[in-house]
């Protein structure tokens, strides 16, 4: 981005990254890469392993430093903003998470109370009803006085997604949510984010593995190869074929998907394959 | 599938918008409350029954000894009575040893929580990094040195922690904070402070084995004076800073990206505790020596005790005030003719744990 002397009028809403490069140790990963995320809308970033889509997150998130260009959150740069006026109006849920032991679920939630409390950090009433809205939103409320280390792997990532919506914020980025969890879990989560997307008009942005579940729940979608973004947009007329083939190096048939029209794509192997589909 | 679009004025953190009523289980939020309120009540009853048994040992520890002194006469003492040989017995010899025993705990308690909840590792203690070492020969080169006494001697003995711990920085922090090698660092760094400080001893020809016990064990028998106060007024000082530091220590268990994401500044806010406990250290270690092992066992105690993930940092102090008070008390009483050194009795008691902690480590790896 060139520095003008008078910065634009106009104001970008939502979440804007602005030529960003993002790297590790000295590597680069993702090189000037613009995206601007729809607000109110579920984003899902997908492409291949080490194609950049995570690191592309963290960066989104703050989570991980840029090393060249700006993340803009309604207008204004994230880098310059608080940290805890960002965590009021970003909630992220990342790969990595430790539960410290003993921990109950009610408490882990009410953590997602930090960047709205003061010095002190006392918990009032009202953090108390967040929290119980939370875990009702999250269909956890009956663990609420469980161990966190007794509950199973699709229940814990429901209390780290319950923690992220105590936070109250507008826009929720998740890294890989569905990762660990069997099908029904995977579902069960995609729902649930998607009822917070059209229930609370919340910004959801997810980085997603699994193509067809991207293609099913996302508004928007992110190819995403080699650090940089190959195709965006709607999934239905993103995830074509080729969009396939460039991005995954992966021969498929895209056809619609039976349950929701939108664009299922299934791979074609060395074996297996019918004589002639046609 | 036409997502509702939902435009937003600009936006006022914190503020919702109108939700309509969920289909799932609900649960009120008084129950969450109650949740809260036993964690905090479990709390509270651990450092009040802790602060009981101190006055209890400290009670006890004030009527022993080659005077006796009933525990009647002690009280009448405290309230401002009492004959003066009881006066001079309670307040010159012995309360200045209980207080320095009890604060020296504390300390290097608050600093053990410090550094494990702050470094995620129950093997982060200051005593196993070297950093109680480290601030040990700070100490003993002030006074052998430079000849320098009270205040120049616990911030040598700072200066002394804070290298030790920039060197694990340097050598094996940026690596991870689990790491084996992070902790064989400051297990390295730990003995070549221990033989530095030994050298400078033998250098200075430091002959009365008392002197050189304290240094390489410590010790709080001979605590008194201006040192007892500059341990007692640091050790409060550096306790009210954490008093505010501390409340990122519940982002922070949860994982530094989590932590960002709730709004800590992860590495300021891990140099500023980590600094503070250092300072503690030096408080502690300048007066007192290199405590063995309450810096590591106390917090765990206390996080046992108090349970529920909580990094138990009051808690650990009161646990630390005890251990020390109680371990002191042990070593001039448990074995009649027969007396051990404070830093002695806790090393008897610490290594045990320190076997089982490294076992159990071992076993959940595997």
């Amino acid at each position: 981005m060139s520095s003008l002397p008078v910065p634009p009028p106009a104001v970008v809403e939502g979440l804007v990254a602005e030529g960003i490069s993002l790297g590790y140790d000295g590597r680069r990963i993702i090189d000037g890469l613009d995206l601007a995320i729809p607000s109110g809308r579920i984003t899902a970033i997908v492409g291949p392993n080490a194609c950049g889509k995570s690191t592309l997150l963290r960066g989104l998130a703050r989570l991980h430093p840029l090393e060249a260009g700006r993340v803009l959150l309604d207008g204004s740069d994230v880098s310059r903003i608080p940290r805890r006026d960002v965590a009021r109006r970003i909630g992220v849920l990342p790969q990595s998470s430790i539960a410290p032991d003993g921990v109950r679920v009610a408490d882990l939630v009410a953590r997602g109370r930090y960047p709205h409390q003061g010095w002190f950090g006392r918990h009032s009433s009202d953090d108390d009803a967040v929290v119980a809205e939370a875990l009702a939103d999250t269909g956890i409320a009956d663990l609420a006085e469980r161990p966190i280390e007794e509950l199973s792997g699709g229940q814990r990532q429901r209390v780290w997604i319950a923690m992220v919506l105590a936070q109250q914020t507008d826009l929720v980025l998740l890294d890989e949510p569905t990762t660990f969890l069997d099908v029904t879990h995977q579902l069960e989560l995609l729902d649930l984010l998607t009822a917070l997307n059209r229930d609370r008009g919340a910004t959801v942005v997810m980085v997603l593995h699994e193509l067809n579940l991207a293609a099913r729940y996302a508004d928007h979608l992110v190819v995403m190869s080699g650090g940089r973004i190959v195709a965006e947009g709607d999934p239905g007329s993103v995830l074509t074929a080729s969009t396939v083939r460039d991005a995954f190096g992966l021969d498929a048939r895209v056809i619609p998907d039976p349950v929701s029209g939108s664009p299922l794509v299934v791979p074609i192997g060395r074996f297996h394959s019918a004589a002639d589909p046609e | 599938m036409g997502a509702a679009r939902v435009t937003t004025g600009p936006e006022v953190p914190g503020e919702r918008l109108a939700r309509p009523a969920p289909s799932g289980e609900r649960i009120d939020a008084s129950a969450i409350g109650a949740v809260r309120r036993a964690a905090r009540r479990r709390r509270v009853s651990v450092v009040v029954v802790g602060a009981g048994l101190a006055a209890a040992i400290a009670l006890a520890a004030l009527s022993f000894g080659a005077a006796g002194v009933t525990p009647d006469r002690v009280i009448s003492v405290l309230l401002g009575g009492g004959e003066r040989i009881d006066r001079f017995v309670v307040f010159d010899l012995r309360l200045p040893r209980i207080l320095a025993a009890l604060v020296v705990g504390v300390a290097f308690a608050l600093a053990g929580a410090v550094f494990q909840s702050t470094l995620r590792n129950p093997l982060a203690s200051p005593d196993i990094l070297g950093i109680s070492a480290g601030a040990s020969l700070g100490a003993v080169w002030a006074i052998l040195g430079i000849g320098a006494g009270g205040a120049i001697v616990a911030g040598s003995a700072f200066g002394g922690g804070l290298v030790v711990a920039i060197v694990i920085w340097l050598a094996a922090w940026r690596q991870g904070l689990h790491g084996v090698r992070f902790v064989l660092v400051g297990v390295g760094m730990a003995y070549l402070c221990g033989s530095v400080v030994a050298w400078l001893l033998a250098r200075a020809e430091v002959r009365e084995a008392q002197t050189a016990l304290h240094w390489t064990v410590g010790s709080v028998a001979d605590v008194r004076g201006d040192e007892l106060w500059l341990l007692v007024v640091g050790t409060a000082a550096c306790g009210v800073v954490l008093v505010f530091l501390t409340r990122a220590l519940r982002p922070l268990a949860l994982g530094d990206d989590h932590a960002r994401a709730l709004g800590v500044r992860t590495d300021a806010a891990r140099v500023a505790l980590l600094v503070v406990a250092v300072a503690l250290v030096a408080f502690a270690t300048s007066v007192a020596g290199p405590i063995a092992f309450v810096a590591l066992i106390a917090p765990a105690v206390a996080r046992r005790l108090v349970g529920r993930g909580g990094a138990a940092v009051g808690a650990a102090a009161v646990v630390g005030g005890v251990l020390t008070l109680g371990a002191d008390v042990a070593g001039q009483f448990a074995i009649p003719g027969f007396t051990a050194p404070l830093g002695v009795v806790t090393g008897v008691i610490g290594a045990p744990y320190l076997l089982w902690l490294l076992a159990r480590t071992e076993r959940t790896r595997a």
